[in-house]
């Protein structure tokens, strides 16, 4: 099929997802505005004003009522959609195990932000990564573009009769939210035609098939099983977000994957990456190349289910991995990403280091220098005889 | 508003008594989950959802029971108020009286022995195997 290309726009990351949201056009949305996704919400709701969606709004009083609100439009038997962020993803805590466990097919756009305290309103991965057992998809998208690609991605994710998980999408709060990049759209029927319409699972709303959704199973029940099955659909998940990548590639020209490598065929260090800092790493790997290092890149796109077969494929011939975590997990050896990646290259003969680091917490801003401050000490473990210590690596971190 | 008292005036119907209810048919629904993997919405209900209505008459809970209602039949004067009563609908009528107890889904809480006006109902030791 002939890719005709749109004008490129220029929009903030917020924009191209409340564009996107307007193009699937889901029955209901409920949602609660919280910074920095507060435009999404702002901009959909000003479209369902002015008749441009057919969509049913809902504003509800809290993130934990959106949460309850969407599983049960969704449980109803129809495409619903919400957005959040932060401390409002926290708020939805609870309820996120039970959209999941409920198999319903939800789709959430989270911006990424810090979580308190001390109270921060800026970039960091700290809310999702701590949701990532939540039994969610999660994609992390990498710029505008990505965050406007994934938003129509996960609906036919979530939506697939193989799977029927709720997915997350992510994007970095601010550097992608609220900072204005270039965007290309679909044509409105191109993307309804590409979701195609909605399929309800045993909807609440078939009174000719009355259904018990979230019954109680604690009298020696099925409970066990169906985390089994939860599990075992996340497994199929990782065909299924490459399958709808490779369906939308068709169509936009534009490629995805479960994870984006960059410069790795031949690369001796390298770097794993996630979010909007990818594009920054991608310019100190093409510097660092001209000056005859080889480094290379990955950036984390689809991080639950996490393909840790992809990753040891990707990455075991490198010598030196660095993994920079835009999070902390307090306690642990480190960083969500860092404790994925070192366990899916454990099998690897002969097997990668892997280092690693921290950075950009709260918003603190990471700079091309910090990277190549990375690279510069994968490359002397790399040259080292002996194997170095994974004592968390901090980049830019203040001294004064 | 005003309401037209000869419009439709008619005596209403006098309340009808519920059919006998039997006892359920020994039946419990298995679940093969040796193909655990390849669970899809076509084949199992995902999330727990239960699609079959009434199929609570599985659940048997009389195991939760210490102590038993015991009907005199003599006594029992049709009154039916052990039958709205009970929360397990366990009270099995015969023709318009109460002539047992379905001890598959009874748990011996004594509403009816408490509710039953002609005292027809006497709660007992629950005596297991």
């Amino acid at each position: 099929m002939a890719i005709t290309q749109s004008e490129i726009l220029a929009v903030t990351g917020n924009e191209a997802v409340a564009e996107a949201m307007g193009q699937i056009d889901p029955d209901v949305v409920c949602a609660y505005p919280i910074t920095p996704a507060t435009e999404i919400v702002q901009l959909y709701a000003q479209m369902v004003a002015d008749g441009k969606v057919g969509t049913e709004f809902v504003t509800v009083e809290s993130e934990h009522s959106a949460m309850s609100a969407v599983i049960g439009s969704s449980a109803g038997g129809v495409r619903t959609m919400t957005a959040t962020s932060s401390q409002g993803f926290a708020l939805m805590w609870e309820v996120l195990f039970v959209a999941a466990s409920y198999r319903l097919p939800i789709v959430m756009t989270t911006v990424n932000r810090a979580l308190s305290g001390p109270i921060n309103i800026h970039c960091d991965h700290s809310d999702t990564m701590g949701g990532r057992d939540t039994g969610w998809i999660q994609l992390y998208g990498e710029n505008h573009q990505e965050a406007y690609d994934n938003c129509i991605q996960a609906v036919r994710i979530a939506e697939h009769m193989d799977i029927r998980v709720p997915t997350m999408h992510m994007y970095d709060g601010y550097v992608i939210s609220g900072a204005i990049g270039p965007l290309q759209m679909l044509s409105k029927e191109q993307v309804q035609a590409f979701i195609g319409p909605y399929r309800a699972n045993n909807p609440l709303l078939d009174a000719k098939r009355p259904v018990t959704v979230g019954p109680f199973d604690g009298l020696h029940g099925w409970f066990f099983e169906h985390k089994v099955a939860q599990n075992r659909a996340m497994d199929r998940a990782l065909k299924v977000i490459q399958e709808v990548a490779d369906e939308y590639a068709e169509l936009s020209g534009r490629q995805y994957g479960l994870l984006d490598p960059y410069q790795l065929d031949d690369a001796e260090v390298a770097i794993v990456v996630v979010g909007s800092t990818a594009g920054t790493t991608r310019m100190v790997v093409d510097k660092l190349r001209a000056k005859g290092v080889k480094a290379g890149m990955v950036r984390v796109r689809a991080f639950r289910p996490f393909p840790h077969e992809a990753y040891a494929e990707a990455l075991q011939h490198v010598k030196v991995v660095g993994v920079m975590d835009r999070a902390d997990s307090f306690g642990a050896q480190g960083g969500p990403v860092f404790m994925e990646v070192r366990s899916a290259l454990y099998d690897c003969d002969p097997r990668p280091q892997v280092l690693p680091f921290i950075y950009g917490l709260g918003g603190r801003d990471i700079f091309p220098d910090n990277i190549e401050q990375a690279f510069a000490e994968l490359e002397e473990v790399a040259g080292s005889k002996k194997r170095a210590t994974t004592e968390r690596r901090y980049l830019n971190l203040r001294k004064d | 508003m005003t309401v037209d008292k000869k419009a439709g005036a008619k005596k209403p119907a006098p309340l009808k008594k519920p059919a006998a209810r039997k006892a359920p048919a020994k039946k419990k629904p298995t679940w093969d989950i040796s193909d655990v993997d390849q669970w899809g919405p076509e084949r199992h209900q995902l999330g727990a959802t239960i699609i079959e209505a009434g199929n609570s008459v599985y659940n048997e809970t009389g195991g939760w029971r210490s102590l038993v209602p015991k009907i005199d039949v003599e006594k029992c004067d049709g009154c039916m108020l052990c039958y709205f009563y009970c929360p397990d609908a366990s009270i099995i009528v015969e023709n318009g009286k109460a002539t047992g107890i379905d001890l598959e889904h009874c748990k011996g809480c004594g509403i009816c022995a408490k509710e039953c006006p002609t005292k027809a109902i006497a709660m007992l030791t629950d005596e297991k195997e």
